[in-house]
């Protein structure tokens, strides 16, 4: 048996499983940058990397703070504009999985980064969608990776900042949008995917040690279990050395920083 | 013709109150030296507008120089959140801040509208979601083609945009290199431009024959200011100041410490204090 893990790095090490060689991945920081450049270090190892930046093909050996790090730019294979960015790469369909994450989430993946309370009168103000809007709908696919908790798993987000699957069944169709949508969400408790009628996430797959009540008493609506539901494997002891080597090199490289 | 300033000059020249100011850079090339200049200057009634306000209107919001922001991520990149634009959003201070929010698609489009005298942006996106509920400027366009329904929003068209680059020679002629963000659409789509430069150079001498030029006649005031971007930075001058970016969170939380450190660092400093900062970067 490997040794011990956290529930966070079995939440990194379940979404970088969700990656392949031939993706082509926008990124975003923090959970998703780790998981996608764990991916690239291991078993996906020609994985195109694309920060909002305008940086293509990067091939960071440390995770960068910020979204347009100079260690993006130094190992990508070119850098283009920002307009460039949103323009070709991502509206143009060239973009096969977006990482996206968020404050609130519902059963249907919608997701909210934008405003706790009203818009108007916000009790927390978020920083807002950047991004999300426009990666939500014209990457191929989405994964979300979000830590379990009654807070951010509401009933009714507050404010829809990104389309997941609307209000379920075949609305993504019906507002015209051909991409499919989130297809993974990724916690530190289990793995949901949506259903393949309503679309409502349900739990496919639950990490080693972890309860249904512990889901259920996490999440905000009544949770949907798959009829077969998967244990999802440890994390390999290869995967946690090389998860947290880039930890280390991260930590090392920011000094003090980090 | 660009002409060369310094920074105090060509602010004073250049922003006005009430302008809508555009400080561009994203993540690289952040213009704070330009940034500082502003504040010293007391500017008030400004429309801020960048897509990632980031600590450059953190620090001009909370010290007063804004009445409206126009953005698309309010965050402190890779820390959380952005203290002062917050307390202005959330509880009116130092004064009511309003503000028209979008996403990067839209904003980065509507800059390039703008560089390209068009008054509107058309892009797919805003499907879904409630933006478009609470921002009356995203509005939507059917293709006359094939009928599909597109977003819209209107150009950027800045009275001034701001920017720091890595050169410029002695024509005033501007090279950007690395992550260059939305920097050349900011200046085309402006009225006015003031770009700061870590360096002046006779000339550029081998580069890439595409670089990102903006010619000197695009250009307003060019202004020398080693160091400018910090604690953002600059592709072969420095590194990013991570460590800058994680203590401002704390000196940004307080409303009297950030008012104390704006006088320390801001009000009773001047430009060249970027270039300490540079040596002390370049040195790590």
């Amino acid at each position: 048996m490997p040794e011990t893990h956290t529930p966070t790095e079995m939440m990194t090490i379940a979404a970088a499983r969700a990656l392949k060689s031939s993706d082509v991945c926008f990124v975003g920081i923090g959970m998703p940058s780790a998981a996608c450049n764990l991916a690239r270090l291991t078993h996906a190892p020609d994985i195109t990397l694309i920060y909002e930046s305008g940086t293509l093909a990067t091939k960071p050996s440390i995770l960068p703070l910020s979204i347009g790090d100079g260690e993006l730019c130094d190992t990508a294979l070119t850098t283009v504009s920002v307009p460039e960015m949103f323009r070709y790469w991502l509206q143009g369909g060239r973009i096969t999985v977006g990482f996206l994450g968020g404050a609130q989430i519902d059963r249907f993946a919608n997701l909210n980064t934008t405003v706790v309370g009203s818009y108007d009168k916000p009790k927390t103000r978020l920083p807002g969608g950047g991004g999300a809007p426009e990666i939500a709908t014209s990457c191929g696919e989405i994964f979300i990776t979000m830590t379990h908790s009654r807070r951010g798993f509401v009933d009714k987000i507050d404010f829809v900042t990104s389309l997941g699957h609307g209000e379920g069944g075949d609305h993504r169709a019906r507002l015209g949008v051909t991409t499919k949508g989130p297809t993974r969400l990724i916690t530190d408790l289990c793995v949901f995917e949506p259903d393949r009628v309503s679309k409502e996430m349900t739990v496919v797959s639950i990490h080693p040690g972890v309860t249904r009540e512990q889901i259920d008493t996490n999440t905000g609506w009544k949770v949907r279990y798959a009829d077969q539901i998967a244990d999802t494997p440890a994390p390999t002891a290869p995967e946690l050395d090389a998860l947290r080597a880039i930890h280390a090199r991260t930590k090392r490289a920011h000094g003090d920083q980090a | 013709m660009a002409q060369f300033m310094s920074l105090a000059a060509a602010v004073e020249a250049n922003i006005r109150d009430g302008d809508t100011l555009a400080m561009e850079g994203f993540t690289h090339l952040i213009p704070h030296a330009a940034g500082h200049e502003v504040i010293r200057q007391r500017r008030r009634r400004l429309t801020l507008i960048r897509m990632t306000p980031d600590l450059i209107y953190d620090q001009l919001i909370g010290m007063g120089c804004a009445d409206k922001a126009v953005f698309s991520w309010c965050g402190n990149p890779g820390v959380g959140s952005l203290h002062r634009m917050r307390d202005a959003i959330e509880n009116g201070w130092p004064g009511p801040l309003a503000y028209e929010e979008h996403s990067h698609s839209a904003m980065a489009n509507a800059y390039e509208a703008g560089a390209a005298g068009l008054p509107c942006a058309v892009f797919r996106g805003y499907i879904g979601v409630d933006l478009p509920k609470v921002n009356p400027n995203i509005k939507s366009i059917v293709c006359p083609y094939t009928g599909e329904t597109l977003a819209t929003v209107p150009a950027i068209r800045p009275d001034v945009a701001v920017i720091h680059a890595l050169r410029a020679d002695r024509a005033g002629n501007v090279l950007l290199e690395g992550i260059v963000g939305v920097q050349k659409q900011a200046v085309l789509a402006a009225k006015r431009s003031i770009v700061t430069v870590e360096e002046i150079v006779d000339d550029f001498g081998a580069r890439n024959l595409n670089a990102v030029i903006l010619p000197a006649w695009t250009v307003t005031a060019v202004v020398c200011v080693p160091g400018g971007a910090h604690p953002s930075y600059a592709q072969g001058y420095y590194k990013r100041d991570n460590a800058y970016y994680k203590k401002w969170d704390a000196i940004s939380r307080d409303r009297d410490g950030f008012l104390a450190w704006m006088k320390t660092n801001v009000l009773d400093k001047g430009p060249e204090a970027f270039a300490a900062e540079r040596r002390r970067l370049a040195a790590v």
